[in-house]
């Protein structure tokens, strides 16, 4: 119990690792990666070494899942995976803490369009990992569209990696945007020199960046051999006539991120606008437990990190350390805030993106769901909530859990999106693993898999 | 080192994920849906998605974005939904 554990290590995860050892306390950093960094800081997994050094005090415990976190007295106890990826031979490991930092982080929305199920279309995340962390490009022709500052640094990570980028599509007109909020681009200033360098990158490839412009169809039999872009009216209804047909073999689509809620839900944490609600010391309504990073808003490498500091030196407060308040930390995250506001005004998903879906596009991947098949879940069954809509559609029950359609399927039939991340079990296990799991909790004093089990009925039914 | 794809050797590195060894050879799609029989690979890269579900040593539905390569491994398509072999 008496030790800080940090859920997540990319920038937020980092810096609250950080300042809760310097603090003085013990820390267990859990995280799914087999290096440190996470998405943003993203290592070469080829290189060897790791280029982040912790402070001694932080055990790293590298390639885990946390797939449940469960409320015990006096705090949390955190259940792990440890091993390589889906592999059976996974160990289980059991931390109980009082003090709990969720750092998840988040993960790109992806809005489906005709085509999007093909191989060759990726997130713009998938781009990103693969160009930085196993030097691969996804294709010789890329299209990047979506939206958000996040696909100026993609686009360049894949030229770096040998691609011919033919467009960034940019579904907002973001410069409109910006002076719209004088305020909010003071607070995001630090970020403009980086997002000129990577424009200017851009300019020196010839890679044409365009605004008000989407991609709404991909084309191919088994792969990508084409896609269709658009220019957009503002509320991102295709412009008729204005559609383009260009010879690509990939497509890296991002449309902002989707925060990894799950551990917080699981942590009964209070969830607000569909991010977890912290007070000044990055607190959530559950005591002992703390949330840091894109799980409180979508800002950044630098918010985060800044959020992240406050949390590790609250967590370690929590314990007992003798902590003078974070203030720099603390402004900063004002600071940071201020820039998220402008981002999320000046790159939202806009509702005509509904409009270039077809009845027979699918939107839930996993289940192969087509928009047809939800909306005639929706007529023709009265659904009032989430469970009757996964039931009778089918959407969101797969593998994945609805994170990927979640977003979506919420907008198209009207449902508020947080509904979809109540996910008892936040990692998909095998069975064999929840069975070994129950003997390693039992020991641990309690049974969290039985009652996880329950729930995990409760989910699907 | 060394790794099998569908039967045949080839080389991979040290770091290298299954879906790095597969895309740098050049292979998008690894896996059909247990539905319609579509192809897919790789999409969300992270974990999230599991459409990348590969056949690694025998043991279906592994995410080739996450799972590392290790000496030796016998990897292979999956179509649908498969039982462990």
């Amino acid at each position: 119990m008496n030790r800080v554990v940090v859920v997540g290590a990319g920038p937020a995860g980092l810096a609250a690792a950080s300042a809760a050892a310097e603090l003085g306390v013990e820390v267990v950093l859990v995280d799914a990666g087999a290096k440190l960094g996470g998405q943003y800081f993203r290592q070469d997994a080829l290189a060897r070494g790791d280029r982040f050094a912790l402070p001694l005090a932080v055990e790293h415990v590298a390639n885990a899942s946390v797939w449940a976190v469960e409320p015990v007295e006096g705090g949390h106890r955190v259940h792990v995976r440890i091993g390589e990826a889906d592999d059976p031979s996974r160990t289980g490991r059991v931390l109980e803490t009082r003090a709990l930092v969720l750092a998840t982080g988040a993960y790109d929305r992806a809005v489906p369009f005709p085509g999007w199920d093909l191989p060759g279309v990726f997130t713009a995340g998938a781009a990103q990992a693969m160009a930085k962390g196993q030097g691969v490009a996804v294709g010789d022709r890329v299209l990047v569209a979506g939206t958000g500052p996040f696909l100026l640094p993609v686009a360049v990570a894949l030229a770096a990696a040998g691609a011919r980028v033919v467009e960034v599509a940019e579904a907002n007109a973001p410069v409109a945007g910006w002076l719209s909020r004088p305020r909010g681009a003071a607070a995001g200033t630090r970020r403009f020199p980086e997002l000129a360098r990577y424009a200017g990158m851009l300019a020196r490839h010839r890679v044409p960046y365009r605004t008000r412009t989407a991609v709404v169809a991909a084309h191919g039999s088994d792969s990508v051999a084409a896609a269709t872009v658009a220019r957009l009216a503002k509320d991102w209804t295709p412009v008729p006539g204005s559609e383009r047909r260009v010879e690509v073999d990939a497509v890296a689509v991002g449309f902002g991120f989707t925060p990894q809620l799950e551990l917080a839900v699981a942590a009964r944490c209070r969830i607000e606008g569909g991010f977890v609600a912290v007070d000044a010391t990055q607190g959530t309504s559950v005591p002992g437990v703390f949330a840091a990073g894109e799980l409180t808003g979508i800002g950044g490498a630098e918010l985060a990190a800044s959020e992240g500091a406050v949390a590790g030196a609250a967590a370690a407060k929590r314990l007992g350390a003798v902590v003078e308040p974070p203030l720099g930390a603390m402004a900063r995250v004002r600071s940071g805030r201020r820039f998220a506001a402008a981002l999320a005004a000046a790159y939202p998903v806009r509702p005509g993106w509904t409009g270039w879906v077809r009845d027979d596009t699918v939107v839930c991947r996993c289940e192969e769901v087509p928009l047809g098949r939800l909306l005639e879940a929706v007529d023709e069954r009265d659904l009032w909530g989430v469970r009757p809509l996964k039931l009778a559609s089918g959407a969101g029950l797969g593998m994945c859990q609805g994170r990927v359609c979640g977003a979506n399927v919420a907008e198209l039939v009207g449902l508020d999106d947080g509904v979809f991340a109540r996910r008892r079990i936040a990692a998909p296990l095998r069975l064999g693993e929840l069975a070994g799991a129950a003997s390693t909790a039992e020991e641990a004093g309690g049974s969290p898999a039985s009652r996880a089990d329950q729930s995990f009925g409760q989910d699907l039914g | 080192m060394r790794v099998r794809w569908d039967g045949v050797e080839v080389e991979a590195r040290e770091g290298q994920t299954v879906a790095g060894v597969l895309m740098g050879l050049g292979v998008r799609s690894w896996r059909t849906t247990r539905g319609a029989q579509r192809p897919r690979g790789l999409f969300c890269g992270i974990g999230v998605c599991f459409d990348c579900l590969v056949k690694v040593n025998g043991v279906p539905d592994v995410r080739a974005c996450r799972r590392v390569v290790a000496d030796g491994d016998d990897i292979r398509p999956q179509s649908g939904a498969e039982l462990p072999s």
